[in-house]
């Protein structure tokens, strides 16, 4: 328990002496034959199919640049790049200071709503980003609700007799895309300070910290590497993301790309600025990898004992209360209200269309992404493991990449190799059997499938991967030792233990899919549509009363994952169900 | 047996995908919203038995066509402004249609000289003043947008939205690159706040008083003014006049919505026949009726809240030329810093 990514082991001091022994152990009976064994070529395979999209964003950098370097340089470049870094600083802040302190609070807390909130902090991942926006916008300018009572209150008539935050900036952009991604380190985050052992933390109220302390000295330092998980993905949804940014008018990289793109007319100029956006997610992977190597902390005791729940005296829980239930009213209820009184009005427009149909594709989509996702990711990740090659996961780091590249860019990058194979296929049975197969694979959902397979294995396999970091070596080399093959201890050994990792890599890619737009517009066949893409042809005039109907469902589909997510990751600690069973036999008893 | 295998890859993934490129199909790249175009499309199927099948993305389309190569399912695009039309044209995946009912209904400046691309309806791209707040002729050219009286008072859509790089390619076409600017950078100045939000948006940036006078497609006022399900957009419309530019010189700038073929169509012949359908008397009413467009065929009439406004002077330089000045248009809206918004 309590090792580390086991793989960047030989290179941290490990305070565990045991470990480099095994390590090389394992390394040792690999290396004898020279050969690499199939899982290295599982996870490598998994690695390249993955890897050709954002490959091909990339190499149609290399074409001309039609001049426009020159131009941006000295017009909107360092807009830009300077929009960009502020928004990923600002949404760093904002998810970690919401999904963090939340995290602790529901943990190790006692206080009214607790069993509530430690499952709806979640919810507002269930919510596309563009349309918390279109609800914050509605709510906060001239015409909503807020500004509309001040002139009640306070007499003004117009505009131009006051002054209010503009909301269509940088720092409305900040705030809705931190809201609605702060689950992702919140969700990691509680994941780790349910699995520290106890012991230290009060080790350190014992000496004398305070609780405050002894939160930033013990419980953060030993949680870091999965909060820089979640701030990493956070991150790389932001650098994607297009829908909220062009509605509050803030251009970034992403915004160029597309406006290079399309108004220019340069795709080759499009994909040498999402080049410097892949750039932007390799900074990021790295400092992400360095803040988890370095992670020197290790808990030393195999004893874990109940969490203790401190109760909160009234006035902080109220407090306690409140802060967390403040990300959940804003990210989650007050859309979904929103949403809700719309589609009072405007169900008619949902239920005239193929709504039912739109619902089954949906789910259907979403379901097969998030299995295969969920298998890719352990494969990938195990392999990665077991190979004492550096390379694979630096292949595997790559070929993740795509979680940060915009959508409809990724689709490119997707479209281009897949119609290169159905080509080459149809053309093999044309000559071989005089049987045209057209195209087989990016003319029918399957190619849909493929493309969120290649968005979204970044959150499989980094959740898959940061449980794995849960298996010390040590107990895979006594499986190992004890003669069980590389796929038996996995099966045997490994998804037993990361079990409650894959079921959240598997969920949050069925929450992600559900919502997913771009890459749907344009992967998805002749006539079919989802609930995102119904959404969309309204949602993008801005006409989201007609459509709400459907976004509704679309946030309502992601409740009932995120409460199993959560139930999941409440009962991984270790000796938890245990406790649970003590403590109901004890209510029985009494 | 290509069906068959094609089913069966489907079936297992238990999607409802559906196969395309069959007898008496079409198959169609839509940039324009379906619900805009669904009533059009099913009274073509019901006249002619040919099935529509439509995929609608605003984004990747010349790219998917591309990637397809030989396979490329698409036989035809319908898009919302001249913008996509010319990309497809550059990226040469237009197929030249010479068809005698497309030329006789749709005037030459609206289509592609050798057949590459038609326009449909026209909008115009006009001002919108303050009831209150903007006399009569005080208001009367897109020059006049550049005036430092109406410092502070202008709301403005981004001048990255393709339809505002038409308007200024339009202004590079008639008054070269230079004046263009000089003009643009004089817009920004007088910008009331940050460009943002849609057509819609800077109506209602009038009517809060945030603005005196905005830029707009026309069907936005229409679709305001009998807006039943959101009277509030009645009251939007109600706080504006609509005021057609340069009626004493060139004429206001219109676009297209327009549609093309695309090359190697494998259902060529049905994709020709949409086109006329679309161009002719009976879709050409219901782009009036229900999107309030200006139908590009003569003597069709528009709506009557339309016709309300009078006649205007439309702009007759070739699209053709407007489009050639995407990418300079596009250029200076960086150039001059419109989207950042007013400075000092």
């Amino acid at each position: 328990m309590f090792g580390h990514g086991s793989v960047d082991m030989g290179r941290s001091i490990p305070l565990n002496s045991a470990v480099p022994k095994e390590k090389s152990l394992l390394a040792g009976s690999r290396q004898r034959s020279f050969a690499p064994d199939g899982w290295t070529i599982v996870a490598a395979a998994i690695g390249i199919l993955v890897a050709i999209p954002v490959g091909s964003v990339l190499l149609t950098a290399l074409g001309p640049s039609d001049g426009i370097w020159s131009h941006l340089v000295s017009t909107v470049l360092g807009t830009y790049v300077g929009n960009t870094l502020w928004l990923m600083a600002g949404v760093a802040i904002g998810t970690i200071v919401i999904g963090t302190s939340t995290a602790w609070l529901v943990t190790m807390y006692r206080f009214p709503g607790r069993r509530i909130l430690s499952w709806a902090l979640l919810l507002p991942l269930a919510v596309p980003s563009y349309i918390l926006a279109f609800v914050v916008t509605d709510q906060l300018e001239y015409a909503g609700n807020v500004q509309s009572a001040l002139r009640a209150v306070f007499g003004w008539t117009s505009a131009r007799d006051y002054w209010f935050p503009e909301i269509r900036s940088l720092g409305g952009a900040t705030i809705v895309l931190s809201l609605v991604l702060y689950p992702y380190v919140y969700l990691l985050a509680r994941a780790a300070f349910l699995e520290q052992s106890f012991g230290l933390f009060e080790t350190s109220r014992t000496l004398g910290r305070g609780p405050v302390a002894s939160f930033f000295s013990v419980a953060v330092p030993l949680a870091r590497p999965a909060i820089a998980v979640g701030v990493a993905l956070a991150l790389m949804e932001t650098l994607n993301e297009f829908g909220t940014i062009d509605f509050f008018a803030v251009p970034t990289l992403t915004a160029g790309i597309f406006d290079v793109w399309l108004n220019m007319d340069s795709t080759a100029g499009a994909a040498q600025l999402a080049s410097v956006l892949v750039a932007f997610t390799l900074v990021l992977v790295v400092i992400e990898r360095i803040s988890r190597r370095s992670r020197r902390y290790h808990d030393t005791t195999t004893r874990v004992q109940a969490l203790p729940e401190y109760p909160l005296p009234p006035a902080l829980g109220a407090a306690a209360l409140v802060w967390c239930a403040a990300p959940v009213a804003l990210g989650f209820v007050l859309p979904a209200w929103v949403l809700g009184n719309y589609a009072m009005v405007f169900y008619a427009v949902t239920l005239e269309a193929n709504y039912l149909a739109y619902v089954w594709n949906s789910l259907m989509l979403a379901i097969w992404a998030a299995a295969i996702v969920a298998i890719a990711g352990i494969l990938l990740a195990y392999g990665v493991r077991l190979s004492p090659q550096r390379t694979m996961r630096g292949l595997a780091e790559f070929a993740t990449i795509g979680y940060a590249v915009p959508g409809a860019v990724l689709a490119v990058g997707i479209m281009v190799p897949l119609g290169y194979f159905d080509n080459a296929v149809d053309s093999m049975s044309r000559k071989l059997f005089g049987l045209p197969l057209g195209l087989l694979v990016s003319g029918t959902a399957t190619g849909l499938v493929i493309g969120y397979v290649v968005r979204f294995l970044a959150l499989g396999y980094r959740t898959v991967d940061s449980g794995l970091s849960r298996v010390t070596p040590s107990i895979e080399g006594a499986a190992r030792t004890l003669g069980s093959s590389p796929a038996r201890a996995l099966l045997r050994v490994h998804v037993p233990i990361i079990r409650p990792s894959v079921i959240t890599a598997a969920l949050l890619v069925f929450v992600d899919t559900m919502k997913e737009l771009p890459l749907t517009l344009i992967l998805r066949p002749f006539n079919f549509d989802t609930l995102a893409t119904f959404v969309y042809q309204y949602a993008s005039d801005e006409l989201l009363e007609e459509c709400a109907l459907g976004a509704l469902t679309i946030v309502a589909a992601g409740v009932i994952p995120v409460m199993v997510m959560s139930r999941t990751i409440a009962r991984s600690r270790p000796g938890h169900r245990d406790a649970v069973a003590a403590s109901a036999s004890r209510r029985a008893v009494a | 047996m290509r069906k068959t295998i094609i089913t069966l890859v489907t079936a297992a993934m238990s999607l409802a995908a559906v196969a395309s490129n069959a007898d008496g199909e079409v198959n169609l790249y839509s940039y324009r919203q379906p619900f805009l175009i669904e009533p059009m499309l099913e009274e073509f199927t019901r006249q002619t038995g040919t099935r529509v099948n439509v995929v609608f993305a605003k984004k990747g389309m010349i790219e998917k066509i591309k990637a397809a190569g030989d396979n490329n399912p698409a036989d035809a695009v319908l898009t919302v402004d001249i913008g996509r039309l010319d990309g497809l044209r550059k990226a040469q995946l237009l197929e030249p249609v010479d068809s005698a009912i497309l030329n006789d209904a749709i005037p030459a400046n609206l289509r592609h000289p050798d057949g590459l691309w038609f326009g449909l309806t026209t909008r115009a791209r006009l001002a919108l003043t303050s009831k209150e707040r903007v006399k009569p002729g005080e208001l009367e050219t897109l020059a006049d947008l550049a005036d430092p009286k109406f410092k502070g008072r202008i709301c403005s859509r981004s001048g990255k939205n393709a339809y505002n790089v038409a308007l200024i390619a339009s202004v590079i076409a008639h008054e070269g690159e230079e004046a263009a600017e000089k003009w643009l950078a004089g817009v920004r100045d007088n910008l009331a706040r940050k460009p943002q939000g849609n057509d819609r948006a800077q109506a209602k940036g009038i009517y809060e008083g945030v603005c005196d006078v905005a830029i707009a497609n026309h069907y936005y006022m229409g679709k305001m003014a009998t807006n039943e399900k959101k009277p509030e957009q009645k009251e939007w419309a109600k706080a504006v006049n609509v005021q057609f530019l340069d009626q004493d010189g060139r004429g206001n700038h219109v676009n297209i919505s327009g549609a093309a073929v695309i090359k190697g169509a494998k259902n060529r012949d049905n994709a020709v026949a949409l086109l006329e359908f679309l161009a002719g008397d009976m879709a050409q009413n219901m782009y009036a009726t229900v999107n309030f467009e200006f139908p590009v065929k003569e003597g069709i009439k528009t709506h009557e809240l339309v016709e309300s406004w009078g006649s205007f002077k439309a702009d007759t330089l070739s699209l053709e030329e407007i489009a050639s000045h995407r990418t300079t248009a596009t250029k200076l809206v960086d150039k001059t810093g419109f989207d950042a918004g007013p400075t000092g």
